[in-house]
């Protein structure tokens, strides 16, 4: 291993210009002669518009236009687009209902858009904001998803009766029965999975801008995937071809997902750039973030175990209500789905899986993608389920999960709930994590907990993920509506330096360092010399940006195969200079050499000799050396791993503190240690933030309650430890780095760990299920709500 | 109405004309082009806008532009002088950054903690951490960072 390669801890490349100032996000850009915008909202959940009065607004100072949704609707602007169709049960495609991008005769949630104000500065736009007239005619709204669903509830969506999106479901119900009526035991659990505001410490931001001398659009903005943007943004909404719109996402301050969608604000600046032929600029205020980013999660499940009379899993059958909220996010059907119900099996042979799944439209701001993805939604369950039956059976928590892990030997592994597992090693895994969270030393830190006065509880969770999603063609099968490949172009400059293009987004993955190791270790040569591009979708070839966990799997994957077109190119280069058989070229440590000889060309020569071809096969091989690689993944990867969360209670306050914290995870190959311990961190506070501290509440009347950092309680350093994380590496085994994904899995196996560790904490009380966050408030209430035994012991 | 306004930012002296209610933080972007400080909410929970003023860590959008008349600022670009800041050199060797939007915050905020205790626990940094939020790192590197920056720190300043 050399010491900026595969397996070497670089540190970042990018690290300079953040830790200086340097980093251009969008806010920091201004163009010439730039306006500013503003975008007025909707202060009620649900209300028909009877009018909009602009008038006043539009003699302000320094106002220069204002529009609502009739200019856009006059000027044949589309609504935002779905990327991704369910259908239901009998066979139906889901209701897809009208998402325009500014309201046009009603509002269904608050902070829905309804005007734009462009001024000379942000505070003129800000103040004549103020003075446009809404007149609204109040309606009824609908906050939770199980209402939504109920008889009478108010209508959100003509096209939509009772509110119902899609009734779908998965698996084979006649085998989960069966099995269920011969059951030793069944587990039943209801469980609320809480809505999450994914707070990027970024806010969104967008500058449209319209070049007159080339009729190209331009929109600077804070995206995952400009090319996803540019395609639905150009194609669906605003009927822009490709080669006059370019998106382009310079250094963007965290997504999490909520970064992914294609937002309204992104169509609405490009499309009045090209009206008022000047650049306009928007920056998202947190209070308006938190009103309009996507949120995340929000289901309501319950959940039943059959179990026979050694432990053994014999049927999970699980039904879930999904909010969407009020209109459908970019890829929001597919997350209560395929990327939840498929990873019910988790790290078990439970043969039998069935769930359905309803999705409702109810009066909040849309809900997609967050951080996991459905995955940590079926991980709670599974992981909460699990923990209870093993308590209801008196099983250990270790060795009920051991009792039904798939086996070493049994991959590839096909599950009742469509995937196939291609490597994994649970056992070894959940060995390795219960002995570094020194598990078999509990009991004896519980006791000397209640000494103190301390309620003191252990949990696990051990997980499954599937990331990298694809293959296009079977993403497609089951409604995608884009491909899922990645893309890769190494340009080898004349001296022998190299720039990456790639289509998958950075913004704190630190890929500008991960793939210069890659691009260091195949081609020997220094990482100082390789560069690492992406955002621009002038510069980078057609890509699908970053989510899933999916940009080492796919993108990486993409790069490599780009690099061994060079390395190939290269040889039949070197075998003409060498005046040898291409077949006995090797290429090794940065260099071409005829086998078993010391006559050699190096990188740089071979470069140069590309681009100045004097000496050269010119009659078989192009000049150049700058090869793309499109890579579409064969399956899924499977990253997982097993956590333990330790904590204990404070009897008096229900104060919950997280006092250990231990995974152990699988993400296959490991490129770039320290970054991928950063990532399992970050994940892991997201998810403990579920489990412990945020919730985003609604009031009945759909005013958002959690709508800034005083309410919304996001995690600070105070609330969590240091945790202690380790790998155990097995190989994916269908892409060419053997690499897996671990963005993600902090996020989805903390909040099962954590959660199950309360449970550990409160069983003794006789208190069973309680569900996230499990706030000071919400314990207290449950230790004072019941005759509580005041001992521990 | 407009006012105008005069300071030391990074060891030079800055002036402009602001509104009355044009925030500090505000003046150093707009004005200034000091786009390394960031504005991550509008409550003054998040920190990514802490900037030095008159030796302390401040949140430069809980200040008026016109209430830093006269002061000395330092922000992030102000820090590396040729090199990095010893903090800075800490962020980097920990990976104490991701996305790098509350960097400059806490870069700053760590700076000021290191002043006011040159060896801080593992607990008191995270307590002081109390007003800087990051959604990337999860803490755990950035409290590793500020222990070896303050190391650092103790060793440039003897």
């Amino acid at each position: 291993m050399s010491d900026t390669g595969i397996g070497a801890s670089v540190r970042r490349k990018e690290d300079f210009r953040f830790l200086t100032g340097q980093g251009t996000y969008t806010d920091d850009i201004n163009r010439p002669g730039q306006l500013h915008a503003y975008i007025l909202r909707s202060p009620h959940a649900h209300a028909r518009i009877k009018s909009i009065d602009v008038s006043a607004a539009a003699k302000a100072s320094g106002v220069v236009a204002i529009f609502t949704g009739k200019d856009l609707a006059a000027d044949n602007v589309g609504g935002l687009p779905c990327g991704w169709q369910i259908h239901s049960k009998d066979g139906s495609p889901m209701v897809e209902p009208p998402h325009p991008a500014l309201a046009v005769d009603r509002v269904r949630h608050v902070g829905d858009q309804v005007a734009i104000v462009i001024a000379d500065s942000k505070s003129e736009a800000r103040d004549a904001a103020e003075l446009i007239g809404v007149d609204y005619e109040p309606l009824k709204a609908v906050v939770a998803s199980v209402d939504a669903l109920k008889k009478g509830a108010p209508q959100l969506h003509d096209s939509a009766p009772g509110n119902l999106c899609y009734d779908w479901h998965i698996g084979d119900k006649a085998q989960v029965d069966a099995a269920f009526a011969k059951a030793a035991h069944v587990t039943k659990l209801d469980i609320v999975n809480n809505r999450l505001i994914p707070n990027a410490m970024e806010p969104r931001a967008a500058i449209g801008e319209f070049d007159r001398a080339t009729g190209e659009y331009t929109l600077y903005t804070t995206s995952q995937n400009p090319h996803v943007i540019r395609l639905l943004m150009g194609a669906f909404v605003l009927h822009i071809p490709e080669h006059k719109l370019r998106v382009v996402a310079p250094d963007v301050g965290g997504g999490f997902g909520s970064k992914i969608f294609h937002y309204a604000e992104e169509a609405i600046l490009t499309w009045a750039a090209g009206k008022l032929k000047k650049p306009i600029k928007w920056t998202c205020e947190r209070s308006e973030s938190f009103l309009s980013d996507a949120h995340g999660r929000d289901h309501v499940t319950h959940a039943e175990l059959a179990l026979d009379k050694e432990g053994k899993f014999l049927a999970l059958r699980v039904s879930t209500i999904a909010s969407m909220g009020a209109y459908l996010s970019t890829f929001a059907p597919s997350v209560p789905t395929y990327l939840y119900a498929t990873l019910l099996a988790g790290t078990y042979t439970t043969p039998a899986i069935y769930c359905e799944v309803k999705a409702a439209f109810t009066n909040t701001v849309p809900v997609d993608a967050y951080r996991g993805a459905g995955r940590p939604e079926a991980t709670y369950i599974l992981e909460r389920i699990v923990d209870q039956a093993a308590r209801e059976t008196k099983l250990d928590q270790a060795d009920i999960r051991r009792r039904n892990f798939i086996p070493k030997d049994a991959y590839p592994y096909q599950t009742p709930v469509a995937l196939q597992y291609d490597s994994g090693d649970y056992h070894t895994t959940l060995d390795k994590a219960l002995e570094a969270a020194d598990y078999s030393g509990f009991e004896a830190r519980r006791q000397e907990a209640a000494r103190r006065g301390k309620l003191r509880g252990i949990g696990l969770a051990t997980y499954i993920e599937a990331c990298g999603i694809a293959p296009s063609a079977v993403a497609g099968a089951l409604g995608a509506r884009a491909g899922l490949y990645e893309t890769g172009e190494i340009r080898v400059h004349p001296t022998g330096s190299v720039t990456v293009f790639t289509g998958t987004h950075s913004h704190g993955q630190g890929h500008e360092t991960t793939f210069a190791q890659l691009v260091a270790e195949r081609l020997g040569i220094p990482i100082e010399n390789i560069e690492v591009s992406h955002g621009d979708t002038n510069k980078i070839p057609f890509g699908m940006g970053t989510y899933g966990s999916r940009s080492l799997a796919v993108g990486g994957s993409a790069i490599v195969k780009a690099l061994d077109k060079v390395v190939n190119k290269g040889k039949k280069i070197a075998a003409h200079l060498l005046e040898a058989s291409e077949a006995d070229i090797e290429f090794k440590d940065g260099k071409f050499a005829v086998a078993g000889t010391d006559r050699a060309k190096t990188f740089g020569e071979i470069a140069l000799t590309a681009y100045v071809p004097h000496n050269y096969p010119i009659e078989e091989l192009e000049p150049g050396l700058d090869e793309t690689a499109f890579y579409d993944p064969k399956n899924f990867t499977f990253p997982s791993g097993a956590h333990v969360a330790e904590i204990e209670i404070d009897r008096d306050t229900g104060t919950v503190e997280l006092v250990n914290f231990t995974a152990c995870d699988d993400f296959g190959r490991i490129i770039n240690p320290l970054i991928v311990e950063g990532q399992v961190h970050g994940g892991l506070v997201q998810g403990i933030g579920q489990a412990l501290l945020e919730g985003c509440v609604y009031d009945d009347a759909g005013q958002l309650i959690t709508g800034s950092y005083m309410d919304y309680c996001m995690p600070r350093a105070n609330n969590v430890p240091s945790f202690t994380v380790s790998t155990n590496v097995t190989l994916c085994t269908h892409n060419p780095l053997g690499v897996k994904g671990c963005g993600e899995a902090g996020a989805i196996g903390a909040p099962a760990a954590v959660m199950n560790a309360v449970a550990s904490a409160l069983a003794p009380l006789g208190v069973g299920h309680i569900d996230m966050p499990a706030t000071a408030e919400r314990v207290w209430r449950v230790l004072n709500a019941q005759n509580m035994p005041q001992a521990a012991e | 109405m407009s006012t105008a306004v005069k300071m030391t930012v990074n060891g030079k002296a800055a002036s402009g004309t602001v509104e009355a209610r044009t925030l500090l933080v505000q003046f150093l972007r707009e004005t200034l082009g000091l786009t390394g400080t960031h504005v991550g909410c509008d409550t003054s929970q998040c920190g990514a806008c802490v900037v030095e003023v008159d030796g302390r860590s401040v949140k430069s959008c809980t200040m008026l532009a016109v209430q830093a008349e006269g002061a000395k600022v330092i922000t992030i670009e102000g820090l590396a002088n040729g090199e990095l800041h010893p903090m800075q050199a800490a962020f980097r060797e920990n990976h104490g950054l991701q996305c790098g939007f509350c960097t400059p915050g806490m870069v700053m905020s760590a700076i000021d903690l290191v002043k006011h205790n040159k060896d801080p626990s593992e607990t008191e940094i995270r307590e002081w951490l109390e007003g800087n939020i990051c959604r990337c790192t999860g803490y755990h590197n950035i409290v590793k960072s500020i222990k070896a920056g303050a190391a650092a720190m103790r060793g440039a300043t003897k």
